[in-house]
């Protein structure tokens, strides 16, 4: 395998989605490393084209969910059962179990709640995305209307662009 | 891949390229503001500042200011708070049960009615606060240990799962908008050219890219986040209906309280989502994007909650004749023949009638219908609360204790501040944040523009 990092990048832009999803088909077949695609917005079938792995971040979101569940589970029992433990309005409270049908409300959206900013969250630090970061995308344009392909620098790769349907080839 | 029935009517009206669906969204935030826009802004202001005022005066005084006494000791303030609260949700409903179910009309609308939920829950959320009289101490709710001898909040009470739900709602509902402003505010930041404009959007669009795996990630997050909203919205009403629900005053101890709240926030949600992009896509002259199909759909929308509100309605009287119990007969039959007779009625007329007249298709496509019945809906969601609440409350067991309620120029005065606030917030948005899911937006473009579907070739099935 061709040792890549080292090598200039070359950055091609493009106007439309459907020549930039094929042009990825095109550079994969011909065996091209594609380093990274920029788009305004989610361009359909752009992942599986690209190879790239199904994200795990809803798997996360479930086990956030779970520990958030767990918290619910502890707070109630030991606030409600097991430190204080008082007799409300005649509804049991002496173990949990008995008492739990009051808490679904609050199991329920701790769950939530814990599902959803972890996620979101993990979401922000594996993206690299923080108050003030720097833009990711090396051209303004494509958070407008024009799409970006960045490849190496590897032998044939211009003509394989240029053919694709590039409207500007610029090496960086 | 691109392929849409051409029998569907266009969601983007005119011809529209990637680049014109960019400017029409930034042009709010870069142009003057219009002078509608200061004179609504003005107004708002001033009942905002008069609604802090009145809200000072409660604080400093004490919530003897208002018009409760020893019989109705709930009036206005929950009143607004389930009011707010239940407009709060159509904006959920739109961003994410439209999201489940695939349905595309949403993505010019959801942007504006999440932020009509975030600002209408902060609404809802300063009534239990106000009511508490002594604001400093509301951190009580939470679950804190305390030197009184680790006494804890009671998991037991609705009122407590009120405070779990609403804080929940509120904050998912912030970052599931947030999340989806990310990308636009990116766009904002990239074609901006005043250098403090430019500063302001960096920070607030986290340095966002438009990366394939970073779209492949946002469109997972968001897909999760509608699927964890979902029940979430559901849950938060059905709470707050428990708060009345599981009490044993007659009127309130109704198990159909649930279903009904929810499809009553709803109903009243989109008549205030109707009331908002109205104005908003006059202002701003966003015709294009917020089509008549939407505002169309929108009023079904209302049209079916509004039905399922009224069999609710007589589902509860049917059930307080069946149930044989005396004074639950009595409290319903108060509630239409009694001193109220007037608030039941105006909650019927608003809630159950006016929206019927949507079954014509010529009436739910005219705009200044679907804005006057908008504000009848919402006035009638608003008598609905105040008939369940003041109605069951002021003719207690003993006929010695009978009260009236009124209310003092503070109870209106916050409720008045209030509706300030919210457009306050609503105003200011608009000028300052992308009013449309643009991003979202543009995956339609080629599926759904009026242009592009007229050069459709129907043999071309990518």
């Amino acid at each position: 395998m061709i040792h890549t990092d080292n090598m200039p990048l070359i950055r091609a832009i493009y106007t439309d989605d459907d020549v930039v999803l094929s042009a990825v088909k095109t550079l994969r077949e011909k065996g091209m490393k594609i380093k990274e695609v920029y788009s305004p917005f989610p361009i359909h079938g752009l992942d599986k084209a690209l190879g790239l792995k199904e994200t795990r971040i809803a798997m996360a979101a479930f086990m956030y969910g779970l520990f958030g569940l767990a918290v619910a589970v502890i707070l109630t029992a030991y606030t409600m059962n097991f430190d204080w433990p008082q007799n409300i309005g005649g509804k049991p409270s002496m173990t949990w179990g008995a008492n739990m049908p009051a808490f679904v409300p609050i199991l329920f959206e701790l769950t939530v709640f814990f599902a959803a900013h972890l996620m979101v969250w993990t979401f922000m630090i594996i993206n690299g995305l923080y108050p003030g970061a720097k833009e990711q995308n090396p051209d303004p344009r494509t958070t407008d209307d024009h799409f970006m392909i960045e490849v190496h620098s590897v032998k044939g790769v211009i003509d394989v662009l240029k053919a694709s349907g590039a409207k500007e080839i610029s090496e960086a | 891949m691109h392929y849409e029935s051409n029998v569907r009517e266009p969601l983007i009206l005119g011809d529209k390229s990637y680049t014109d669906i960019t400017n029409d969204i930034a042009r709010p935030i870069e142009t003057k503001a219009p002078r509608l826009w200061w004179i609504a802004f003005s107004i708002a202001l001033t009942m905002m500042l008069w609604g802090f005022g009145c809200i000072a005066y409660t604080i400093g005084t004490g919530i003897g200011v208002w018009g409760l006494n020893k019989t109705v000791g709930w009036a206005w303030d929950i009143t607004n708070f389930v009011w707010w609260v239940g407009i709060g949700h159509a904006g959920t409903l739109i961003s994410a049960v439209l999201l489940l179910f695939r349905q595309k009309w949403r993505m010019a609308i959801n942007r504006s009615a999440e932020a009509m939920t975030i600002f209408s829950v902060i609404q809802a959320g300063l009534f239990p606060l106000i009511h508490m009289g002594r604001l400093w101490l509301a951190y009580w709710v939470f679950p804190f240990p305390n030197q009184y001898g680790s006494l804890w909040v009671n998991f037991n009470s609705p009122l407590l799962w009120d405070v779990f739900a609403i804080s929940t709602y509120l904050t998912v509902s912030t970052v599931f908008w947030y999340t989806g402003l990310i990308p636009d505010f990116a766009m904002i930041r990239d074609r901006a050219i005043n250098p403090l404009q430019k500063h302001i959007y960096r920070i607030l669009s986290f340095g966002w890219g438009g990366k394939a795996k970073a779209w492949q990630r946002f469109e997972e997050v968001s897909l999760v986040l509608a699927g964890l909203a979902t029940p979430l919205v559901l849950s938060v009403h059905t709470i707050v209906s428990m708060d009345f629900a599981t009490s044993v005053i007659p009127g309130w101890h109704t198990t159909i309280f649930p279903p009904y709240f929810v499809a009553g926030a709803i109903f009243s949600g989109f008549a205030m989502v109707n009331t908002l992009l109205l104005i908003v896509r006059k202002i701003f002259k966003m015709e294009d994007y917020i089509t008549i199909q939407h505002i169309e759909m929108m009023n079904i929308v209302i049209m079916v909650t509004g039905s399922i509100v009224g069999v609710a309605y007589i589902t509860e009287l049917f059930i307080a004749w069946y149930s044989g119990v005396e004074y639950e007969q009595y409290a319903f039959l108060n509630r239409a023949t009694g001193p109220y007779w007037w608030a039941y009625w105006s909650m019927m007329t608003c809630n159950v009638f006016s929206p019927q007249f949507m079954w014509i298709k010529r009436l739910r496509t005219n705009l200044i219908f679907t804005f006057l019945i908008s504000i009848v809906v919402n006035i009638g969601m608003w008598f609905e609360r105040f008939v369940i609440i003041v109605t069951s409350l002021h003719r207690d067991y003993l006929p010695s204790s009978w009260a009236m309620f009124s209310p003092t120029f503070v109870d209106i005065g916050i409720f008045l501040g209030t509706i300030g606030f919210f457009f306050v917030l609503f105003l200011l948005y608009a000028r300052t944040f992308p009013v449309i899911a643009q991003a979202e937006l543009k995956t339609i473009l080629k599926s759904s523009g009026d242009s592009q579907k007229q050069h459709h070739d129907p043999n071309d099935t990518h």
